[in-house]
C-alpha cells in the first residue's frame, strides 16, 4: 500500500461534504441539545433548565422499558440472524448457475420499503385473512398479533429475521468466496473433518466480515422505526415500543421537546459508544 | 449428508418469497374477496387494483415522488463522495481521520433523533414538501456511506496510475475523469446502488418533509388504511408496485452485490 | 513413498471439448520412480498445476488413469491417496500454533498424542522450526510459514509423494537460495517421492534429479539436468533451459548438408532425411566459437558479466549469441565463427532429428 502524502488542499476536495452533511448534521443536533437544556410554554419563550430534562428521561420508567425492549429486541434478532444467515451462506456453492439466481432471490427482501415489509408482514400475519395467521391458528395455536404481546413479538422478530438476514448472509458469503481455493485443498489433504474446516479455516477468515455484520445488524436493529410501527403500531398496547418509536411519539406526538431532545441525546451517545468501538475494532484489524 | 445442502438455500428462498407471494396474491383480489373468502390465488382474478394506481394521479404521483427524489440523491451523493474519497484515500490532511469518523457517525445515527429537527429546519428554509429536501436530507447517511464505499475502492489502486498520468501530461481533472473514473466504475456503481436502496427505503424522514406535493409512495400508501378503512387490495397492489424498481437494481448490479459487500463497507 | 504412473493422461476443462485446443493437458505418459526428486517445468499455461492436481486427487482427470505402486488411483480422494502438496502461498491454520500445525494431519487420522509429540518435534528439528513451536502460525514470516506447510506432509509418515507448486513464489530472493538448499537437504534425508513444479529454470535444476519439461499440455522431455542441457530434444528446452538460451536459426538442405544463411554446418542430427516440417539450427552460446575457418558474422555488441562475456554477432539479419571467456580476445576485424558440430543439431517442427 502506498503512502499518502500530505497536502492540506486536500480539504478543497472534501469541502462539498462537509457542508451537506454538516447541514444535516450539525445545526439539527445543535437545536436537539438546545431544546435538551430549556424548557419552553410556547410562543418561542424559553428558560433554562440544564440537566433536568436529562434526569427525568433517566430516571422515567417509561424509558427504561423502551430501552430495555430494544436491548431485548436487538439481542434476540442478532442470536438468530446471525447463525442463520452463515449457515445460509455457507450452504451455498461458490460456483455455478444458480448463484446469481440464489443472490438476487435473496437480496430482494433488503430492497423493499421499509413501511411496505411492514404492511407486507402485517396482511401476511393477520389471523383471519394472512397465509401465516390462518396456518398458525389451524394447527391449534391460538395466533394473535394484534391482541396478544407474545404474538406480536414473535412476529415482529420473525419479520426482521425475514428482512435483515440477507444481509449476513451476503456479507458472508462474499467472504468466504475470498478465501483461496488452496485452503480447503490442502484442509482435505490433512484429512480435516467439516467442522474442523469451518473452525479453523472458514471462521477465522470471516472475522472482519462477522463483525461489521454484526455491528452493523445492531446499529440498524437499535435504530428500528418504520417496520415495527407499520406492524404493530407499538403495541398491543406499548408492548413493541421500542426506543425510535417510543422517541418519535414524543417528540412528533407530543411535541415534548425538552424530555425528546435529551431522549435524543442519550440514544445518540449510546449509538456512538458502540460506533466507537466498531470503528476502533474496524482500524485495529487492517492495521495486522 | 452434501447432497442434500441445497435444501437449506432452497428453504430459506422460499421463506423469503412466501410474504411477497401472499402480497402478490392479494394485490389480485378486490377488498371484498380478500375479507370473505380465504384461497391461495385470486378466485376473481383482477387487475382493478393496478388499474386504480396506474389512473389515479395521487397514487402514481406517490411512486413518480419517491423515484425523483432516490434519483437526486443518489446523483448528489456519489457526485459530492467521488473527490472527497479521493482525498481520504490519497492524501493526510489536518483532521482526517477525524472527519473520517465523524462521517461514519453519521451513518449510524437513528433517524428518529433527526425527525423533529429536520421538520424545523426544513419548513425554516422554506424547502418543506419538496423533493429536494428529501434528497438531501437523506445525504445525512447516504454521502458518508458513499464516502466510505468509494475510498475503499480508490484505495485498491496503486497510487502509481496516477503518478504515471501526471508524468504523461495530465491534468488533475482529465486524470480523474478520463483515467480515474473508469478504473473504479464498480465502485462507483456499488455506491450508487446502496445509495439507491437506502434511500428507497427510507421512511421516517420521507414523510416528516413532505406533505402533498412530494408525497412519497410510502405516505400515499397510509392512506388507505385511514380514508376508507382498509383497502386491503389496493395497499396490496402498491406494495407489489414498490418491490420492482428494487428487484430491477438488483439484477442489474448482480455481479457487483458480491464485489460491494465483499470489501465490507455497507 | 510410491511409483508413481500416468497413463494415458489427457485433461480439458471444458464439458464438452472439441479440438485440441480444449485440451489443458493432450497426452501425458510418465512414470516417477519411488524416491526421486523431479522437477515440472515449465512456462505459464503449460498444465503443469492441473498435471499436479490430478496427481494429488484435487481433479480427476477427462480421461486416462493414475496409478500409485501400479494400483489405480484415479478415482480415489485425495485424502486417502497418502499425498502432501505445498501451495505457491503459505497455508497454515492462523489460530492455531505451530505445533498444533503440525500435529493437526495426525491429530485428524487417530494417531495417539505421545507418537504425535515426537514426530512433531522431529520434524520441527529438521526444518529449524523447534524454537518457534508455541508460537500463533500467523505470526510467522513468509518462510517459516512455508516450513509449516511444508511439516504438515512430512509430519505423516505413510505419505507417497510430497509434491511442490511453485512454493516459493512469495520468499524473499535472499532466503529462496536458503530454502531450496534445505528442500533438497531434506529430500536426501527423508527418500520420499517429491515433486517439485515451477516455471524457474534454476529451482528446477537445482533441486531435481531428473527434469519434465512440459509446453502448451504435453511433455517434451524428460532427463536430467545435464541431459536437458546437452541434448535438448526440442528447441522449447533448449531456449528455455540456460541463460542465455540455445540459439534458433532457420535452417536450409542442400544436397545433404544443413547450412544456416548460407553457411554450411556439420551437425550432429543427421542432415540427409530430417523429415518433414520446419527445419532449423539449435546450438548454445556454450558452442560458438570463433574460428578462422568458419564463416563471417558481425559483432554487434558485447555484455561483460564478469567471468564471462555475452556476444550478440549478427549474420544476415539474424541474431546469434555467444559465450566468450573473460580473456578471450574477440577479434575486430572480419570476425569469423563456427558451431561445434557434436552440439549443433537440426530440429524439425521444433523436435531433434537424430
Amino acid at each position: 500500500m502506498s503512502q499518502k502524502t500530505p497536502n492540506q488542499k486536500a480539504w478543497y476536495f472534501v469541502v462539498p461534504v462537509v457542508v451537506l452533511v454538516a447541514f444535516n448534521a450539525v445545526i439539527p443536533l445543535m437545536t436537539v441539545v438546545n431544546y435538551s437544556v430549556q424548557e419552553t410554554f410556547g410562543d418561542n419563550v424559553f428558560f433554562w433548565e440544564g440537566v433536568k430534562w436529562f434526569q427525568q428521561v433517566l430516571h422515567s420508567e417509561r424509558f427504561h422499558a423502551s430501552l430495555l425492549r430494544q436491548l431485548a429486541f436487538t439481542g434476540m434478532i442478532l442470536l438468530i440472524e446471525v447463525p442463520l444467515g452463515i449457515a445460509v451462506a455457507l450452504s451455498m456453492p461458490r460456483k455455478g448457475p444458480w448463484v446469481s439466481v440464489c443472490l438476487v432471490l435473496m437480496a430482494l427482501p433488503l430492497l423493499i420499503p421499509w413501511n411496505v415489509v411492514g404492511a407486507m408482514w402485517n396482511i401476511f400475519a393477520l389471523p383471519e385473512i394472512g397465509l401465516l395467521g390462518r396456518m398458525v391458528n389451524g394447527i391449534g395455536i391460538d395466533y394473535n398479533f394484534t391482541q396478544q404481546p407474545v404474538s406480536a413479538w414473535m412476529t415482529t422478530v420473525a419479520m426482521d429475521v425475514w428482512h435483515w438476514t440477507s444481509l449476513v448472509v451476503l456479507l458472508t458469503y462474499a467472504g468466504l468466496c475470498s478465501i483461496p481455493d488452496a485452503y480447503y485443498q490442502a484442509a482435505k489433504i490433512d484429512g480435516a473433518s467439516a467442522w474442523a474446516v469451518f473452525r479453523y479455516i472458514q471462521l477465522p477468515k470471516l472475522k472482519h466480515v462477522l463483525t461489521i455484520a454484526i455491528l452493523l445488524r445492531f446499529m440498524d436493529s437499535f435504530m428500528i422505526y418504520t417496520e415495527p410501527f407499520v406492524l404493530t403500531g407499538g403495541g398491543p398496547g406499548n408492548t413493541t415500543t421500542f426506543l425510535s418509536i417510543d422517541l418519535v411519539k414524543i417528540a412528533l406526538g407530543q411535541f415534548d421537546l425538552g424530555p425528546a431532545a435529551a431522549m435524543s441525546l442519550i440514544y445518540f451517545l449510546i449509538v456512538l459508544l458502540v460506533c466507537w468501538v466498531f470503528y476502533t475494532l474496524m482500524m485495529r484489524d487492517e492495521d495486522q | 449428508m452434501k447432497a442434500y445442502k441445497w435444501l437449506v438455500p432452497t428453504f430459506y428462498i422460499v421463506f423469503l418469497m412466501l410474504p411477497i407471494y401472499w402480497l402478490l396474491n392479494m394485490s389480485f383480489k378486490t377488498t371484498n374477496e380478500i375479507l370473505g373468502v380465504f384461497s391461495l390465488w385470486p378466485r376473481d382474478f383482477t387487475v382493478g387494483n393496478y388499474a386504480k394506481i396506474f389512473t389515479d394521479p395521487t397514487w402514481y404521483n406517490g411512486y413518480i415522488n419517491s423515484i425523483t427524489y432516490v434519483v437526486i440523491n443518489t446523483v448528489i451523493s456519489v457526485s459530492v463522495a467521488l473527490p472527497a474519497a479521493y482525498a481520504f484515500s490519497r492524501y493526510r490532511f489536518l483532521g482526517d481521520k477525524h472527519l473520517f469518523f465523524w462521517l461514519l457517525t453519521n451513518r449510524m445515527a437513528p433517524p428518529a433523533i433527526f425527525a423533529l429537527p429536520f421538520f424545523q429546519l426544513y419548513s425554516a428554509i422554506g424547502l418543506f414538501d419538496t423533493h429536494i429536501a428529501v434528497a438531501l436530507a437523506h445525504c445525512l447517511f447516504n454521502i458518508p456511506l458513499a464516502v466510505w464505499i468509494l475510498e475503499g475502492f480508490m484505495s485498491a489502486v496503486p497510487k502509481e496510475l496516477d503518478e504515471t498520468a501526471y508524468l504523461d501530461g495530465y491534468s488533475f481533472w482529465r486524470f480523474f475523469l478520463k483515467i480515474f473514473l473508469p478504473t473504479i466504475a464498480a465502485g462507483i456503481g456499488v455506491a450508487a446502488f446502496f445509495c439507491f436502496m437506502y434511500s428507497w427505503v427510507e421512511l421516517l424522514l420521507a414523510k416528516t418533509l413532505t406533505s402533498v406535493a412530494a408525497k412519497p409512495i410510502a405516505a400515499t400508501m397510509t392512506r388507505t388504511a385511514s380514508t376508507a378503512g382498509y383497502e386491503l387490495g389496493l395497499l396490496a397492489a402498491a406494495g407489489t408496485l414498490t418491490i420492482i424498481p428494487g428487484a430491477f437494481v438488483i439484477y442489474f448490479v448482480r455481479h457487483y452485490i458480491a464485489k460491494g459487500f465483499a470489501l465490507g463497507r455497507v | 513413498m510410491a511409483k508413481i504412473t500416468l497413463d494415458n493422461i489427457r485433461h480439458s476443462y471444458s464439458a464438452d471439448p472439441r479440438d485440441e485446443q480444449d485440451f489443458a493437458l493432450k497426452k501425458i505418459d510418465a512414470v516417477w520412480d519411488d524416491g526421486g526428486a523431479y522437477a515440472l517445468l515449465g512456462p505459464s499455461g503449460c498444465g503443469k498445476t492441473t498435471l499436479l492436481n490430478i496427481i494429488s486427487g484435487l481433479l480427476t482427470p477427462s480421461e486416462g488413469s493414475v496409478l500409485f505402486d501400479d494400483i489405480d488411483v484415479t478415482n480415489t480422494p485425495t485424502g486417502e491417496r497418502h499425498i502432501a502438496q505445498v501451495f505457491q502461498f503459505p497455508v497454515v491454520y492462523d489460530t492455531m500454533t505451530v505445533y498444533d500445525n503440525l500435529a493437526f494431519p495426525l491429530r485428524n487420522r487417530g494417531v495417539p498424542e505421545d507418537r504425535i509429540r515426537a514426530r512433531v518435534h522431529e520434524i520441527a528439528e529438521m526444518l529449524d522450526l523447534a524454537g518457534m513451536l508455541r508460537r500463533r502460525a500467523a505470526k510467522l514470516t513468509a518462510d517459516g510459514k512455508q516450513k509449516i506447510s511444508l511439516g504438515r506432509g512430512l509430519v505423516r509418515a505413510d505419505v507417497n509423494v510430497i509434491m511442490f507448486d511453485e512454493p516459493l513464489t512469495v520468499i524473499d530472493p535472499h532466503l529462496k537460495w536458503l530454502l531450496r538448499s534445505k528442500l533438497k537437504e531434506l529430500h536426501r534425508q527423508v527418500g520420499t517421492t517429491m515433486i517439485y513444479v515451477t516455471h524457474d529454470q534454476t529451482e528446477a535444476l537445482t533441486f531435481a534429479d531428473r527434469v519434465v519439461v512440459m509446453v502448451d499440455g504435453t511433455v517434451v522431455q524428460v532427463g536430467t539436468p545435464v541431459e536437458l542441457f546437452e541434448k535438448p530434444k526440442h528447441t522449447f528446452v533448449g531456449h528455455f533451459i540456460g541463460s542465455p538460451g540455445m540459439n534458433v536459426l532457420p535452417c536450409e538442405l542442400s544436397g545433404g548438408r544443413a547450412s544456416f544463411a548460407g553457411a554450411v554446418l556439420r551437425t550432429a542430427s543427421d542432415a540427409t532425411n530430417p523429415g518433414p516440417g520446419v527445419l532449423e539450427i539449435g546450438v548454445r552460446p556454450e558452442y560458438v566459437r570463433f574460428d578462422n575457418d568458419g564463416f563471417p558474422v558481425q559483432v554487434l555488441k558485447v555484455d561483460d558479466l564478469g567471468r564471462y562475456r555475452i556476444v550478440e554477432l549478427r549474420r544476415e539479419g539474424h541474431s546469434i549469441k555467444m559465450i566468450a571467456g573473460e580473456d578471450e580476445r574477440i577479434p575486430s576485424e572480419n570476425p569469423r565463427i563456427s558451431f561445434d558440430p557434436a552440439h549443433t543439431r537440426i530440429y524439425a517442427d521444433g523436435w531433434v532429428v537424430n
